[in-house]
């Protein structure tokens, strides 16, 4: 079978490639996160089965159900979806941007700088509706990201220059958000906590909606991108003979990962804080899949890092019920050793 | 008043405040700087990585989060069995940090042991992170504690660990001069005819004891392992045998002055004085890498 499916339009004129393989691996990867969505909203206080929660899915079925289904479960795992994928596109963008296997938004500060930014106008101004939360959390994110970048700018920067540099800003960041805790007002400070602990708990078709038409602005960004993102892996020089306008280019695809870093931090809480490593993981995993780095790859890390918070979810619903372990800290506790194994991998870079 | 409080001590809450309270919260961050200062000097001795720290390399997350599973398994022991397990904790995180990061053909990279130790941090974090969540009572007891904190420890506890902090300590300024053999390189250190084999191994020993007795007392506390070397350094030159007792009383004034920061930067409530330290550390720790992490 040919890898490669070409589509080309006359009107308007437009042509693009299909990698097949890739296209294939999403539809598994699809399936299976559909599948661990249907088991994990019917687990729970109220138990449903899968074929009930599929009626319940699809508005037949008991008034009961289709109500603990439609809203309180449903969403809660959409958003767990939609995190992974946008901290799995924006992981993917920063180790093509940094050339470096070990750079996500985790590991160099940029969770840390939203994280900040959140708790900081969670505490300090009261009266704030959830909607201004992605806002705040993407000024954080910018302002860390711009600090790293300048920090780590000598003639030129490097990525591992990049990658220590972002580990001491997350300290300095995670620092001030304990100092805001000791200080601000005791309500104020719980409700932080709770957001910050990372956890899709009680998210509801509201915040899916906030960050699906966030992350529906950039992630087609990222893809339009990604073009750039394979000529700049070669290296500047090279970049430059190909005709990129590379720091034009390198700063837009900076912004736009830290746009995907931004809005699912803001809703679910830094996913594991201080590394969550979905932003890590799923790359690679989607490099692993797919076999090289291209556009099909953004996808493939999209549907894995869904699926893989998706699953977290689940485990930490199952893992002590009725105690819930947030889906950040398994994530975590799964992706720590998946650093050291990645560490041990590239011991001869 | 406060010398009063032991010449001629009258009972007053002053004088008691002074004894039980402060005095005690004074010698715990004393001691715990001393021991991490001295503890970062010899690991960045032993690596010959102007990085290395116990905090940077996850060795107070290892020993914290020994802690905090012993106390959710088994209850609330005397700290005497916490220290063994902060001690256990230390050591296996050290090993692991240690194998991982000089795992490959180029060796030992500044880059691979601060990410070795990054990603340890990161695990013992995120598995306490679930512990606490399943057990509200374990994290009541040691919230305060996780931070970094010298305050409320009586005089009691501090004994029942002083003794692990002064062999340690007494046995880094012992083993000066072979630490300062070691930190010319191995090849060099076996050549001048040192069995590198014993000295590295009493050395990771004595990091174990200081780090994993001060994580004990005070949780974990980091940057202040990074920073003091560095300037007990340019202070005494590159004799170990000077450079460890610097280190020492440098990490016992660091820390007193963090605490003195803690307690008073948003007066009367406190801060952690974990969170102090990492404040006046980290861009401490981004100036060296700017300032390239090649040269020890």
């Amino acid at each position: 079978m040919n890898r490669w499916l070409v589509i080309r339009l006359r009107q308007p004129g437009l042509s693009f490639r299909l990698d097949l393989r890739a296209v294939a691996i999403i539809a598994i990867l699809g399936l299976l996160t559909a599948g661990v969505m249907v088991i994990n909203i019917g687990l729970g206080e109220y138990p449903i089965s899968p074929p009930d929660v599929i009626r319940a899915l699809l508005g037949t079925g008991d008034e009961t159900q289709r109500f603990v289904v439609q809203t309180l479960r449903v969403p809660r795992t959409l958003v767990a979806f939609l995190v992974g994928g946008g901290l799995a596109v924006s992981g993917t963008i920063l180790q093509g941007l940094a050339r470096n296997p070990l750079a996500a938004p985790e590991i160099i500060g940029i969770t840390a700088g939203a994280n900040l930014a959140a708790v900081m106008v969670v505490v300090f101004i009261t009266s704030i509706s959830i909607t201004i939360l992605p806002f705040a959390a993407f000024a954080g994110a910018i302002a860390v990201a711009a600090v790293i970048y300048i920090l780590a700018w000598k003639q030129g920067s490097t990525g591992s220059r990049l990658v220590l540099i972002g580990i001491g800003i997350g300290a300095i960041a995670h620092a001030v958000v304990t100092l805001a805790l000791a200080e601000g007002d005791i309500y104020q400070v719980t409700k932080a906590l709770t957001w910050m602990t990372g956890s899709v708990y009680g998210k509801t078709w509201e915040e899916f909606w906030l960050l699906l038409v966030w992350l529906a602005i950039f992630t087609p960004m990222a893809f339009l991108l990604s073009g750039q993102l394979n000529v700049l892996r070669l290296g500047d020089d090279v970049a430059r003979g190909l005709g990129s306008r590379i720091e034009w280019e390198r700063g837009l695809l900076l912004l736009t990962s830290v746009a995907l870093t931004a809005g699912p931090v803001a809703v679910a809480g830094p996913i594991g804080y201080p590394f969550g490593f979905v932003g890590l993981m799923a790359p690679h995993i989607a490099v692993r899949l797919t076999g090289s780095a291209h556009s099909g790859t953004l996808a493939v890390a999209a549907m894995a890092g869904g699926l893989i918070l998706v699953l977290s979810d689940l485990v930490g619903r199952v893992l002590f019920a009725p105690v819930e372990i947030p889906c950040g800290a398994i994530a975590a506790a799964v992706g720590a050793p998946y650093l050291i194994y990645l560490l041990y991998r590239s011991r001869n870079v | 008043m406060v010398v009063a409080a032991f010449t001629a001590f009258d009972g007053s809450p002053e004088h008691l405040i002074v004894r039980t309270v402060r005095v005690p919260r004074a010698l715990v961050g004393m001691s715990v700087g001393a021991c991490l200062g001295v503890a970062g000097a010899i690991m960045q001795a032993l690596t010959r990585n102007p990085l290395a720290s116990p905090g940077i390399l996850g060795i107070n997350a290892g020993a914290a989060f020994m802690v905090v599973g012993v106390i959710f398994l088994f209850g609330v022991g005397s700290l005497n069995v916490y220290i063994w397990f902060a001690f256990l904790g230390a050591g296996i995180t050290a090993i692991v940090v240690y194998v991982l990061g000089s795992a490959g053909r180029r060796g030992m990279t500044p880059l691979k042991l601060t990410l070795a130790g990054a990603a340890l941090t990161a695990f013992c974090s995120s598995l306490m992170q679930g512990i606490l969540v399943l057990n509200e009572q374990t994290l009541d007891q040691i919230r305060f504690w996780l931070g970094g904190a010298v305050s409320g420890r009586d005089l009691g506890l501090f004994l029942q660990v002083l003794p692990y902090m002064v062999v340690g300590l007494v046995s880094a300024f012992l083993l000066g001069k072979q630490i300062t053999t070691l930190s010319l390189g191995e090849e060099i250190a076996k050549g001048l005819g040192q069995s590198t084999g014993w000295v590295k191994g009493i050395a990771v020993t004595i990091v174990v004891l200081l780090a994993g007795s001060s994580v004990a007392i005070a949780g974990p506390i980091s940057f202040v392992g990074l920073a003091v070397p560095h300037i007990a350094r340019s202070l005494a030159g590159t004799d170990y045998r000077w450079v460890l007792p610097y280190a020492a009383i440098l990490g016992a004034i660091l820390l007193l002055v963090a605490d003195l920061g803690a307690r008073f930067i948003i007066y009367p409530s406190e801060i952690p004085v974990g969170v102090m330290t990492a404040l006046i550390g980290a861009p401490f720790f981004i100036y060296l890498i700017r300032r390239g992490v090649r040269q020890l």
